[in-house]
């Protein structure tokens, strides 16, 4: 204890045990890169970065708010429900009044109102978030669907088709998203107190309440910023794929979560960053796209996505245990 | 020892009652890293007989009946059964000895019935493999609860009864798979008077059958209404093994506390007391307090007492803002303060959790994250977290209480107890509080640490801030505080304060007369 002072000078430059977190996520990611490259021709091509970018940006998107509700030590299981009315309500707005501008506010205030509906689920009703999402997403199918009765909304206006195919400066327009919402969302964790009270809730709810955070408040918030960029990804889709149906949004909320988990967010709250879901996400993404690439029939996808989550996940486990 | 007519040792003491006793310990010692929490211990227990064993918190009175009921492993000392030595390794051992202990917390299944608890893990097989022979499981349970003359149907599930007959059901659970030694663990805690009177007479009569009580207490009343003999632990030492008829209440505290009454002590001269920083005002609560008074001057510590349960965590929190109150109104600095813990510590409140680990710290976070985390609106007015000035004030504070850590960037699990502590606070004085409540704060900490967390005390109330302490040691408070609030089952009992500020009067008004 007594020769502190030495300890302090030389760990102030050790880097932190997230940092180091990111930099395996980035070596894994290269890795998997140099040998996709060699075992492919198309992996390496202009077209085939593009596309895997593209992909990436809507996994971030639906992922990066779910990184801080996980964070939270809570979750959202309703996103993909959340995506699918939106993008409904979204589509309905557009074709109603031709608007691209409403039909975003649409789907970005309809995500946004679903999360708070969330979030109040979770504190003021103090039902657990795993079960509260878990309902509304069931709620939300079913309005969904009768809300849609059937039947399938396509052809929007090209300005609008531009936010999911276009392009600026040969890169595609989703990319310029996610990055925008990466520095937002990194802005908002790292260096708002409100990101910094969200860890606190996260790493202990308890002790975050008895020092003055003003839990309830947060987690409302968290919610409906999930919600929020739920209703962002749901606009991406709709002017990617040009029509909306009832089930659009089935199958993405697993793969969000797959997102984060392999991003390095601890389910337990308290530790992971919306970065580390970037990385996540391009990793994932990568790896189906090599199966592709490669010619793996894709019933293999489902496994190969558990086996990299089970091992991203105790790789994590187990540096933490080291550290402490 | 104490004087008088005390009976000072056990030899005396088993002269007067004839025989082998049913199971004897003899020099049980056990060790918890840091404490020793049983040392040379030796309790006997005979037939038909209610033993009471007496002391104050952390005496030692929980070990030993963990002990002897196998949950803990003493480190030495040895067992006797009926005269023959025996082991008890684990709770299967003492079971077969008989011996049963009916914890303050139920082992009971809420949504099975009566008959079901009472036999569960035991069922009686039926007839068809798998299935249990629901008809003679309620017949046998019947049996063992007119046993102890409760009357009730076995078949009422058990989430409807009352704490009382949950513990009733608990003890016929115990004397199903007789048990000959009944240890009972302050069973009359959250009990009224009716319910006492029946436990009362059914101990009575469990006793004329042979069992064996041991009974846990820190009413005075019911030690002396109930009890064959009186053992007496302070320290995780046996003190005394007196008979009631010998001894009196009072000299009974006396034993308990140990210590010669009138302690005579030097601290830090205090400043003269300001303005009232705290005055609490007929509150009451649903958490078990009511009709509580109290006022906090700056520049004052005063403690606030009573045994383990009697309200003052309640209390603490609920100044706070952690927990609703019914009635009744707290002021700070004289304006009247809302319930919220957010709005307590914008207004200069602060509160150290009895439990640093899971009230007072997130652990995985590091020492800078947690020190600012009450400070972030003060530290950072705009909103905008800049890591350089986080990190700078998290120095300072850890410059200032001589925080042993190699870098504000570690991870506060890795701390030791005390430097835990000293983060809490730290947080606080990173907030800028002016009125502090600490619940237990040397709880789980060295001697050093302790000595620096008083100096610590010291020096905020000399800059003026207020101070309500929490500690269950008596000494701690005597030392410290200028004057202390006694509580009792949910009331304050009375008010210390200068020569009458003493470890005896502190155990005498917290406990049940």
């Amino acid at each position: 204890m007594s020769s502190t002072p030495n300890i302090a000078a030389r760990s102030r430059f050790a880097p932190s045990r997230d940092a180091m977190q990111a930099l395996y996520r980035l070596l894994a990611v290269a890795l998997l890169c140099i040998a996709l490259t060699a075992l492919s021709d198309v992996f390496f091509t202009t077209n085939n970065i593009l596309n895997v970018l593209r992909q990436t940006a809507l996994l971030f998107l639906m992922a990066s708010g779910l990184t801080l509700v996980i964070l939270t030590a809570g979750l959202d299981l309703s996103v993909g429900a959340n995506i699918a009315l939106s993008a409904c309500l979204a589509a309905s707005v557009i074709k109603a009044t031709g608007s691209p501008l409403l039909g975003i506010a649409t789907g970005i205030g309809c995500g946004a109102a679903i999360g708070f509906a969330n979030g109040i689920l979770v504190t003021a009703l103090r039902i657990p978030s795993f079960i509260a999402t878990y309902g509304m997403m069931w709620m939300l199918t079913g309005i969904t669907y009768y809300y849609m009765a059937g039947d399938t909304i396509h052809g929007f206006p090209p300005e609008f088709r531009q936010l999911g195919s276009g392009y600026l400066l040969g890169v595609p327009m989703p990319v310029y998203v996610m990055v925008l919402f990466l520095l937002i969302g990194w802005f908002f964790a790292q260096r708002t107190i409100w990101g910094q009270q969200i860890y606190a809730i996260g790493a202990n709810p308890v002790a975050a309440r008895l020092s003055g955070v003003p839990v309830e408040r947060r987690l409302v918030l968290v919610y409906a910023v999930s919600g929020a960029m739920a209703g962002l990804a749901s606009l991406i889709i709709l002017a990617r794929i040009n029509s909306a149906q009832g089930d659009i949004g089935e199958e993405l909320t697993l793969p969000a979560i797959a997102a984060v988990l392999v991003g390095g967010t601890s389910l337990f709250g308290g530790s992971g960053s919306v970065a580390g879901t970037l990385i996540g996400a391009l990793f994932l993404t990568l790896v189906l796209n090599g199966m592709n690439l490669l010619q793996i029939h894709s019933s293999w996808q489902p496994l190969v996505t558990g086996v990299i989550i089970l091992l991203a996940v105790w790789i994590d486990n187990r540096t933490r245990r080291s550290d402490a | 020892m104490a004087s008088g007519s005390v009976v000072s040792e056990a030899p005396n003491g088993a002269a007067r009652i004839a025989g082998v006793p049913l199971f004897e310990l003899r020099g049980i010692s056990k060790a918890f890293p840091g404490v020793k929490a049983l040392d040379d211990v030796s309790f006997d227990i005979r037939s038909g007989e209610v033993h009471m064993l007496v002391g104050e918190n952390g005496a030692g009175k929980s070990t030993l009946m963990k002990v002897l009921c196998g949950a803990y492993r003493a480190d030495s000392g040895s067992f006797f059964y009926n005269g023959e030595p025996v082991t008890i390794d684990d709770p299967a051992a003492a079971r077969q000895f008989g011996i049963a202990v009916i914890f303050q917390e139920f082992t009971l299944v809420p949504y099975l019935d009566i008959a079901q608890n009472i036999f569960l893990g035991r069922e009686i097989p039926g007839r068809l493999p798998g299935f249990i022979d629901q008809r003679r499981i309620h017949s046998e349970a019947k049996r063992v609860l007119d046993l102890i003359g409760f009357d009730i149907d076995p078949h009422l599930p058990l989430h409807r009864l009352g704490v009382a007959q949950q513990q009733m059901v608990e003890i016929a659970k115990a004397l199903s798979q007789d048990a000959r030694i009944l240890v009972m663990d302050e069973p009359t805690a959250a009990l009224s008077d009716r319910e006492t009177e029946r436990l009362f007479a059914m101990i009575k009569r469990l006793k004329d059958s042979g069992v064996a009580i041991v009974y846990i207490s820190h009413r005075l009343g019911e030690v002396f209404a109930l009890g064959d003999r009186i053992t007496v632990l302070r320290d995780g030492r046996k003190i005394a093994s007196v008979l009631p008829a010998e001894t009196t209440p009072d000299q009974l505290v006396t034993l308990m506390v140990g210590r010669p009454v009138d302690t005579t002590y030097t601290r830090a001269s205090r400043p003269v007391p300001g303005k009232v920083a705290l005055e609490v005002t007929n509150l009451s609560g649903p958490s078990g307090f009511s009709d509580i008074n109290l006022t906090v001057r700056a520049g004052e510590i005063v403690g606030l007492c009573g045994l383990v349960g009697s309200g003052r965590s309640e209390v603490a929190r609920a100044i706070f803002g952690a927990d609703r109150i019914t009635a009744g109104e707290i002021r700070l600095f004289g304006e009247p303060i809302g319930a919220s813990p957010e709005e307590s510590v914008r207004r200069g409140m602060a509160l150290i959790p009895e439990n640093r680990k899971t009230q007072g710290l997130a652990l995985n976070r590091s020492v800078s994250d947690n020190i600012i985390l009450a400070g972030l609106r003060k530290l950072f007015p705009s909103g905008l977290y800049v890591p350089r000035r986080a990190i700078k004030a998290a120095r300072a504070i850890i410059d200032k209480l001589r925080i042993a850590t190699p870098t504000p960037r570690r991870a506060v699990a890795t701390l030791s107890g005390g430097n835990q502590q000293k983060v809490v606070i730290g947080k606080w004085l990173n907030a800028d509080a002016r009125f502090f409540i600490f619940d237990e704060p040397t709880r789980g900490i060295d001697v050093g640490a302790k000595a620096e967390i008083f100096r610590l005390l010291d020096h905020l109330v000399h800059d003026g801030a207020a101070v309500l302490m929490i500690s269950s040691e008596q000494i701690e408070i005597v030392h410290i505080c200028d004057r202390a609030y006694v509580m009792r089952g949910g009331h304050i009992a009375g008010e210390l304060a200068h020569h009458e500020l003493t470890e005896a009067n502190i155990v005498r008004l917290g406990i049940h007369q």
